[in-house]
């Protein structure tokens, strides 16, 4: 038991620290910190940043961008880029579908694709949730059919987050009908300007609009896009969604979220009762940084710890209640929300209703919190 | 930075493991050892003393082994684990830790030495860590005529201080001089014993010009050093707590896979399985900051240490609330029973918790420094 960074580490650290500080545009930056709405471009720009300095897939491997890093680096990297308001790489390309192309894509997918993918030249869209196939995946119905080296894809992809701005979209859909539902479901990478390919804005509780349905109609998609072998798409997607988890719990934004109001809301601390419930996130996101710490130097062979499903749920309890916080901060300035930028109120007054209201998603994204307390309660506890 | 045991640290564990299961191998033995006097059990007392268990904290000049805060943490937390009523954490942890830090190189050769060989018992006095007053001592003044010191006023609860040979007294200075800490007979003191809700053992202890003598140099204000020992005896407290807290977990989640109602074990039923799994939760997360205290004692930094005290006591406090309401409830009528561990646990946790710092007390220290910082930094 040693509570130190290594010497290699806390230099890493400081590496990783200057580097976002210093390389990663301000402007963008303080976006993230302010907690606005990224454009596309600032997405890709600071993307493409990290990507020169082969910062943007380290989790990779080597030879397609990775940097074989322990995962005690690669949390480190995860937080500070977090503390410094740099936005996290793109999650569909980083963290979805490169990894997946990685492991399971044929050379040619690797070439065509991976370099584009961690350099944001393409964007990604995910393409998993149907209206009827939730947190139970594989009664998906999107059907792709044969007819000859190509797959004919029919049906309706829901919850596509930025959807609006994706140029290929990596889809699950069900390639054969007679077998057990989970074996007869592919993984097939769809160039979503094909004709037949509609996404349709979802509007949401926040008035934002961050996620889509994507419909396909004869959507004729060649062959050689389908990834690894008919069949193996419930496999792939276990694997993506496993790797999902991991990065799942924004310790980091969380955390600066908080120090942030603390200054924005400075007026109100002055209250006992406003410092006891800072103190008390304080402390509930010590305890899950911690967490974190350990899962990292426990996780062996790039396999998730089982106990990352605690910092899925645990992480985005916090993540909705720092928000809660701030909404509360707000009070009578938050009901501003869709006021224009000539409001007397202040931003991250008008801010905090919308965004109370768009966190609520966390805990239902990434496997919902119910479904990781299925994995704790069978999974860790035998139950 | 590494959160794991190392090969010695799991041996350790594993011996007092087993040791303590000669003797608490069930939770009958326990509520019959804390059933009769002295609430413990003298035979395992000195097994723990050969064993260098006692001397743990202490360094080999005074008798003891020089082991450092993760290695007393594993001992209470397996004497959590079965809910051991013995005086370690009142007695070595508490007393013997103002002794090491406070007491004259010959006070510290003699005490320590036999604390650790299980001959004398300790216990501290005249304040408890956790009440606001740590570093104060309101119910105890001294008073000194020439070289003789005596001590007026009660201290309650001075837990383990039924068995205690010496007390280590934390009493007001004369003339508002601030703290200073005191050795007094058992013998020089009115002694008045009880057990708590857990049916472990304190007592109030009544000083009527008792004869006192100063432990360390006479007369100096000792708040800094009362106030650290508190600190670790918090950590160490929580460490017990989580002990506690893990047989809780298992004892609930063995009991929902065995328990049939209705024709069917209890973890058919997802209301109660999704209750478990948050218990689960609530002790991972606290095994993180104790884990995270406990190493922070080794950096010596009494600053830290009286922060990461009021953050493993605050999440151990929410946690063992958490998991000890949850423990009794998942277990029905049982839970209830005082045969039965799983409810008892509940009222160790709440007696380690009202004596060494509760989570209001907790969450009003770290309130009142919310502001001090921009982040709370995991690493240093």
């Amino acid at each position: 038991m040693q509570l130190e960074l290594s010497a290699e580490d806390a230099a890493f650290r400081e590496e990783m620290r200057t580097f976002f500080t210093t390389e990663v545009s301000q402007q963008i930056r303080d976006t993230v910190l302010e907690g606005r709405h990224l454009t596309k471009d600032q997405i890709v720009e600071s993307q493409q940043v990290l990507n020169a300095a082969g910062l943007a897939v380290p989790h990779w491997p080597v030879e397609w961008g990775g940097k074989d890093w322990t995962d005690l680096q690669r949390h480190l990297w995860h937080e500070e880029m977090q503390r410094a308001g740099v936005p996290i790489p793109l999650a569909f390309n980083a963290s979805m579908i490169g990894p997946v192309i990685a492991q399971f894509g044929s050379q040619a997918q690797k070439e065509r694709f991976l370099p584009a993918t961690a350099n944001l030249d393409i964007w990604w869209s995910q393409g998993f949730s149907e209206p009827d196939a939730g947190s139970d995946l594989a009664s998906l119905r999107t059907s792709a059919v044969r007819d000859g080296d190509d797959w004919v894809v029919n049906g309706q992809k829901t919850w596509t987050t930025l959807g609006q701005h994706g140029d290929w979209i990596f889809t699950l859909v069900r390639t054969d009908p007679e077998v057990k539902k989970q074996a007869g479901i592919s993984m097939l990478l769809i160039d979503m300007t094909t004709p037949g390919v509609e996404v349709r804005p979802i509007e949401l509780i926040d008035g934002g609009h961050e996620v889509n349905e994507v419909w396909f109609s004869d959507v004729r998609v060649p062959g050689d896009l389908l990834v690894g072998e008919p069949g193996q798409g419930w496999t792939i997607a276990k694997f993506l969604l496993g790797n999902e988890r991991v990065g799942v719990a924004p310790v980091g934004a969380t955390k600066r979220a908080l120090a942030t109001l603390k200054t924005t809301a400075a007026d109100q601390l002055d209250d006992p009762l406003v410092r006891a419930r800072v103190a008390e996130l304080e402390n509930d996101l010590l305890a899950l940084e911690l967490t974190a710490l350990r899962v990292v130097a426990h996780s062996a062979g790039g396999e998730p710890h089982p106990a990352s499903s605690v910092l899925k749920l645990r992480g985005t309890e916090l993540q909705q209640a720092v928000s809660e916080l701030a909404l509360d901060l707000a009070g009578p300035a938050s009901l501003a929300a869709r006021a224009g930028d000539d409001s007397p109120q202040e931003g991250w007054a008008r801010r905090s209703a919308p965004t109370y209201l768009n966190l609520r998603k966390a805990s239902i994204y990434g496997g919902s919190n119910e479904v990781q307390r299925q994995i704790i309660s069978r999974t860790i506890l035998g139950l | 930075m590494d959160f794991t045991y190392d090969d010695e640290q799991l041996a350790l564990r594993e011996a007092v493991r087993g040791l303590l299961a000669t003797t608490y191998a069930d939770h009958d033995s326990r509520r019959r050892t804390v059933a009769e006097d002295p609430g413990f059990d003298r035979a395992l007392w000195g097994r723990l003393a050969e064993m260098g268990v006692l001397g743990l904290p202490f360094s080999e000049e005074h008798g003891g082994v020089g082991a450092g805060p993760v290695e007393i943490g594993i001992v209470c937390r397996e004497l959590g684990r079965v809910l051991a009523p013995e005086p370690y954490l009142a007695s070595v942890v508490h007393a013997g830790g103002l002794v090491a830090a406070v007491g004259t190189p010959a006070q510290k050769a003699d005490l320590l030495g036999r604390l650790s060989a299980g001959e004398l018992v300790l216990a501290a006095a005249g304040t408890a860590p956790g009440t606001g007053r740590a570093s104060g001592a309101a119910g105890v003044r001294a008073s000194v005529s020439g070289d003789a010191w005596t001590l007026d006023g009660v201290a309650d609860p001075v837990v383990g201080g039924e068995s205690a040979d010496v007390l280590v007294v934390t009493a007001a200075l004369p003339d508002d001089a601030g703290t200073g800490v005191f050795l007094v007979e058992s013998g020089a003191a009115a002694v008045t014993g009880y057990a708590a809700a857990d049916l472990t053992r304190a007592a109030s202890v009544r000083f009527d010009a008792s004869d006192a003598t100063p432990l360390g140099e006479p007369g100096r204000d000792l708040r800094a050093s009362v106030a650290t020992i508190a600190d670790l005896t918090r950590i160490m407290g929580a460490n017990q707590a989580l002990g506690v807290m893990e047989s809780q977990v298992r004892a609930t989640t063995d009991y929902l896979k065995s328990r049939k109602q209705f024709g069917v074990t209890l973890n058919t039923f997802q209301a109660l399985t999704f209750r478990a799994a948050d218990m689960y939760v609530s002790l991972e997360l606290a095994t993180s900051v104790v884990d995270w205290a406990t190493m922070t004692i080794a950096g010596g930094d009494r600053h830290a240490v009286a922060d990461a005290a009021d953050r493993a006591g605050l999440q151990v406090s929410r946690a063992g609330r958490h998991i000890g309401q949850e423990a009794i409830q998942l277990h029905g009528g049982i839970g209830m029973t005082a045969e039965y561990a799983v409810g008892v646990g509940t009222a160790h946790l709440e007696v380690l918790d009202q004596w060494l710092g509760n989570g209001l007390h907790h969450l009003s220290r770290l309130s009142a420094r919310v502001t001090d910082h921009d982040l709370v930094e995991a690493l240093s």
